[in-house]
Order: C-alpha cells, then sequence, then structure tokens
C-alpha cells in the first residue's frame, strides 16, 4: 500500500449542541485505498465527512490533505452529498447539475464556457447519463441523480472523493455501474472515501475500512480488520442482525 | 371610471405605473430566489419588521421625506433578518417560529410606536398610515427613480453572481466544499431581499409586501423548469401585474392600488396552477385520465393476447363473449382496439392482427434494456 496518507484527522471531537457526535477521532487514510466508512445510525460517519470537508466545524481537532490544511487543497477534494440533502424540484437540468462541479476551479463571478460544459459531457457519458443531460432533474430516478451527483464529482478531477451514501435508493445495476467508476478511480490512484451501510458488499466493494462509532474504532485493509472483534465493538453483540439485513 | 387615454398622458398616473412595474418587477426577481431557498415567509417577517423602523425614523428626525422613513425601515428589517438568523442557530427553535416571534414583535413595536405618534398634538404625523397598507398614488418621480436605480443594481449583481446564486440556492453545503464563501452569497441575497422590500413598502405596505414576492415567482414556476427563464418570467408577471392593478385601481376611483396588484398577481398564480402544460392541474388530471384509459386498452389486448397464444393460429376468431370473464372489457375499448389496428371485429368475434400481438407480446417490457 502507498506510504503517502492522503488525509490525517487529528483528535477530531464534533458535538451538536451538547452531545458530542464524534469524539477524539484519530484517522489517516493513505492514497490510493477505495475505503468504506461503516458504523451504526447515528454513529457520525456523515458528520465526519463533512466535518474533514468544512461543512461542520468541530469544536476541537484538526484535518490535513496531503500535509496541509484542508482550506488550501480544496482542488484535491471532491465530495458526493447524500442524494436527500437538495431538493430535486429545483428547475435545472442534469447538464446544469454537473457543470456545478467544474465551479469551484473558475471561481467567483466567471462562467462556464466550452471547455467547462466538454468535460461536463464526458463526466455524464462516464456514468451512463448522457442521453439525459438536458432532462430535468425531478424527472429522473433516484438512481439516475446519484449518477448525476457522482458525475459532478468527477468533474471537478480530484485526488480524493468523498462520498455520503452514494448506494442508498439505488437499484443493483446502478450500485454496480458507481462502484465501476470507483474501483477506476482508485485505478488511476485516486484516494476514495465512502460512508456505506451494507456491510455485506464490504469485503466485495472495498479494500480499507474504517470502523466509527462515534469513537474511532480501527482503520485498515478489510482482509486485516474486517472481523468478528471489530464489528462486535461497533455494532454491538447483535452485529450480525446488522449483516443480515 | 376614467377616460382609456388619460391613462398614458397624465403625468401622475404614468409615474404610478412606471413605479409599480418597476417594483412588480423587482419583486418577482428576487422573489424566485426567496421561493427556491424555501424562505418563503422571510420577507413577510421582514415587511412587518421594517414597521418600527419607519415610525422610529419618524419620531427622532421629525421628517416625512420617503428617503429617511425607508432607510429606517432597510435598518429595522435588516435588524429582524439577522435576529431571525440568530435564532435559528442559537437556539432550538426552528425557522417557522422565529420568523413568528420576529414578525409580531417588530410589528407590534411598529404600531406601539405609531399610536405613541398619533397622541402627539402636531399632527404631523398623519399619513404614516400609508406604510401600512401601501399608497401607490403617493409615489413621486424621486421614489420611481431610486426603484430604477435599486433594480438596476440588483440585477447586475445577479448577472455578476448568477453561477454562485444558483449553486447556493441547489446545494449550500456543496458551494462550502467548493470554496464559496457562503455567507457572502447568502447575505447578498438577503440583502437583496430586504432591498425590494423597502422600496415595496410605500406602494405595497407593510401587510401585503410578501404576496408581491411569492406571487410572481410561484406563478412563474409553473410555466418552465429553467432557473433563468424562472426569474425572466416573475420579473414579467411582477411588472404586468403592477401595471394591470395599478390601470384598475386608477380606473375605479379610490380603489386601493396595492391590495389590486397583489390581487392581480394572485390570478396569475391560480391561472399557472390550473393551467400549466406540464405542472398544472388540468393537464395532470388529464394526463391521468387518458394514462387510465390506455392502461384499460392494454389490459384488455393483453387479456385477449393470453387467449391467443394458447393456439398456434394467431389470427384465429374467438367469440366476443370469452370476453365477459374479463371485467376490464367494453363495446368502446374493442371499437379503440379495432381503430389502432389491432384487433379485426366480424359479427360476435374478434381476432388479434400480427401487429396487435406483436404490440401485445412487448407490453410490458419496455423498461428492460434491449441487450
Amino acid at each position: 500500500m502507498a506510504d503517502k496518507i492522503a488525509v490525517a484527522v487529528d483528535d477530531l471531537t464534533v458535538a451538536y449542541n451538547y452531545k458530542p457526535v464524534l469524539w477524539d477521532i484519530d484517522l489517516s487514510i493513505p492514497e490510493g485505498v477505495l475505503m468504506a466508512i461503516v458504523g451504526p445510525n447515528g454513529a457520525g460517519k456523515s458528520t465526519l465527512i463533512k466535518s474533514i470537508l468544512g461543512i461542520i466545524d468541530p469544536i476541537a481537532g484538526s484535518v490535513q490533505i496531503y500535509d496541509k490544511p484542508y482550506h488550501k487543497q480544496r482542488h484535491l477534494v471532491a465530495y458526493v452529498p447524500q442524494k436527500g440533502s437538495v431538493d430535486w424540484d429545483f428547475p435545472t437540468t442534469a447538464l446544469d447539475v454537473v457543470m456545478m462541479g467544474t465551479y469551484g476551479a473558475l471561481g467567483w463571478i466567471k462562467r462556464p464556457g466550452n471547455k467547462q460544459k466538454k468535460q461536463s459531457l464526458e463526466a455524464l457519458e462516464k456514468v451512463g447519463m448522457l442521453p439525459f443531460k438536458n432532462r430535468q432533474i425531478n424527472q429522473l430516478s433516484g438512481g439516475q441523480q446519484q449518477r448525476v451527483f457522482l458525475a459532478r464529482a468527477l468533474v471537478q478531477n480530484a485526488s480524493i472523493y468523498f462520498m455520503d451514501e452514494p448506494f442508498q435508493g439505488v437499484d443493483a445495476t446502478t450500485e454496480i455501474a458507481i462502484i465501476n467508476i470507483l474501483k477506476e478511480l482508485r485505478k488511476a490512484g485516486k484516494t476514495v472515501i465512502v460512508v456505506h451501510h451494507d456491510l455485506q458488499t464490504v469485503p466485495e466493494y472495498f479494500d480499507w475500512v474504517t470502523f466509527l462509532n462515534v469513537k474511532h474504532i480501527a482503520t485498515g485493509p478489510v482482509k486485516d480488520i474486517f472481523n468478528d472483534d471489530n464489528l462486535t465493538k461497533t455494532y454491538g453483540i447483535n452485529y450480525k442482525v446488522a449483516v443480515q439485513q | 371610471m376614467m377616460d382609456i387615454t388619460s391613462f398614458f398622458t397624465d403625468y401622475t398616473l404614468r409615474t404610478i405605473t412606471l413605479g409599480t412595474a418597476v417594483l412588480g418587477a423587482i419583486c418577482g426577481m428576487l422573489g424566485s430566489f426567496a421561493v427556491l431557498r424555501k424562505q418563503s415567509l422571510l420577507g413577510d417577517a421582514i415587511s412587518h419588521a421594517a414597521l418600527p423602523g419607519i415610525a422610529l425614523a419618524f419620531l427622532f428626525t421629525g421628517l416625512k421625506d420617503s428617503n429617511v422613513l425607508l432607510l429606517g425601515a432597510l435598518v429595522s428589517g435588516f435588524i429582524g433578518t439577522v435576529w431571525i438568523r440568530g435564532i435559528v442557530t442559537k437556539t432550538h427553535l426552528k425557522t417557522d417560529t422565529a420568523l413568528g416571534l420576529i414578525l409580531s414583535l417588530f410589528f407590534g413595536f411598529g404600531e406601539l410606536v405609531l399610536s405613541y405618534l398619533k397622541k402627539q398634538p402636531d399632527a404631523n404625523q398623519a399619513g404614516l398610515d400609508k406604510y401600512l397598507f401601501g399608497q401607490a398614488a403617493t409615489l413621486v418621480e424621486s421614489d420611481v427613480n431610486l426603484m430604477i436605480i435599486v433594480t438596476g443594481i440588483s440585477l447586475v449583481i445577479m448577472l455578476l453572481f448568477w453561477k454562485e446564486f444558483k449553486l447556493l440556492l441547489f446545494d449550500k453545503n456543496y458551494a462550502l466544499t467548493l470554496g464559496f464563501n457562503t455567507r457572502i452569497i447568502d447575505g447578498l441575497i438577503s440583502f437583496f431581499i430586504v432591498l425590494a422590500i423597502v422600496i415595496g413598502l410605500q406602494t405595497v405596505g407593510v401587510v401585503l409586501m410578501s404576496a408581491m414576492l411569492l406571487a410572481p415567482a410561484a406563478a412563474a414556476r409553473q410555466w418552465t423548469n429553467s432557473l433563468g427563464v424562472m426569474v425572466l418570467l416573475a420579473a414579467v408577471f411582477g411588472a404586468v401585474a403592477g401595471v394591470v392593478g395599478t390601470g384598475i385601481s386608477a380606473s375605479y376611483n379610490n380603489l386601493s392600488t396595492g391590495p389590486v396588484i397583489v390581487l392581480v398577481a394572485s390570478v396569475f398564480v391560480g391561472f399557472s396552477f390550473v393551467f400549466s402544460p406540464s405542472r398544472g392541474l388540468l393537464f395532470k388530471q388529464i394526463r391521468l385520465v387518458r394514462n387510465r384509459r390506455d392502461l384499460h386498452l392494454k389490459k384488455t389486448l393483453q387479456f385477449m393476447y393470453s387467449i391467443v397464444e394458447k393456439h398456434d393460429d394467431i389470427s384465429r376468431p374467438h367469440a366476443i363473449r370469452i370476453l365477459n370473464q374479463f371485467q376490464g372489457y367494453s363495446k368502446g375499448t374493442l371499437r379503440q382496439l379495432e381503430e389502432k389496428n389491432w384487433i379485426e371485429i366480424k359479427g360476435d368475434t374478434w381476432s388479434l392482427t400480427t401487429s396487435g400481438f406483436h404490440t401485445a407480446q412487448n407490453l410490458y417490457n419496455n423498461n428492460v434494456p434491449q441487450s
């Protein structure tokens, strides 16, 4: 495995009101892994990603992306939020949403041009959504919406991808299509970090895994640490119920 | 009822009409952002929050110059907005509670100061009441010029930051990760909404102002799925509502302009809700009925297919009587199936055509990719 550390989280603590959601997280993610973050509901999986990305302000701790603070390294990072976090009735098209992925590199005021449009069309093609480029986003199925979000992140051409439950509410075909794209990203040397719910598919899809339940429990290669011991520590003694779901 | 030609020649009326048109346009434009930000009620809260600003500005300066009073409105409207945001972020209270609290608190305080002013002996305060329901007739050229300038500036800002506004409205967190300062964009949008409300107070008034903001945008949303077109349409609807409303109120003596404009805008909303081709209730209902009928037809065809499929010869006639076992069939459906050339009817028998057979065969395979 590569030696370079893509993401380093140090003593991260996050709380909503009084209740800690993440407690003293230390985490190092090496470059080039396809990693799942697993844990029960309310374990702080989404919160972890959001606080790494600066969407949520932590109470304490720091995050480094390739040894520098995140705000200096934004251009290296792409984000796929949960599908449900936006209003899909917003008046816009699939292509337009994907184009938003180019806004960061453009900066303030500058408008996207032909180059950005071409990049966006390529990204749509990669996720198999090119025929739907002019489709209103409220007329896309859940799986198609997820693909559009993925294409938007691909356009950012980042080194590290954070994805919040990209398999939520998609059918089997879309799930396979998405995981194939993620595996391609890894092959290209990118680091992909995915909040994941389905424990059964972890060994098949991912090569690294992080167990999280408010506290950090373990991080490492799936083949070494995806075992009863860590699953029990994360989900409690009844974790097998969770596996079978 | 007044002469229609004077509508175009009367200087005062022309000023008022221009004013309400410009006001309608800017409100429609910025109202679109308020609607898409799901902050429809924010406009209502802000406009009510502006009242104490007007009253206090008069109390302290003793001037009835509309620019001074509107400056007061701007300040208190902005304080109201900041407080609403503060309540939402610092406490457990939800946005609607915060809006309701600030709305009634500021409005109540404004009314209090107004009633205090009314008890003053100099009686100079008369006319402040117009800010409650608006009085377009008091618009003068300088007021209209102010509206035009504000509209111009907000148009430029909107075009300049179009990309940022769209991104923020659709996906705020994502905008944040791309490195945009969402507080600045958010603040810009809020600032211009407050500005639009404040310049509308004299014409439409505190109470009805939010309708000016929301009605054109709600109507426009029905007709388009593009943000740009929606904003443009909302501006047009707002402007037309302003012109038509002013025209109606000028034609019938002493009809209050603000309420008439709001009613005209509401008519747009009602019409759009019913008659918009893609989102309107009427066409939705028509599509529903048509789909039901289509489904009915296909079910009958499917049933025929299940009979025919058991025989080698697909064009073999069968008695219509057989269909009695199947609830879906009627004389009408048979006729329609024949019109589509899916079946042939001879006497009291029917038979599937080749085309009908193939249609039935592929009826439910549409969603599976042919690979």
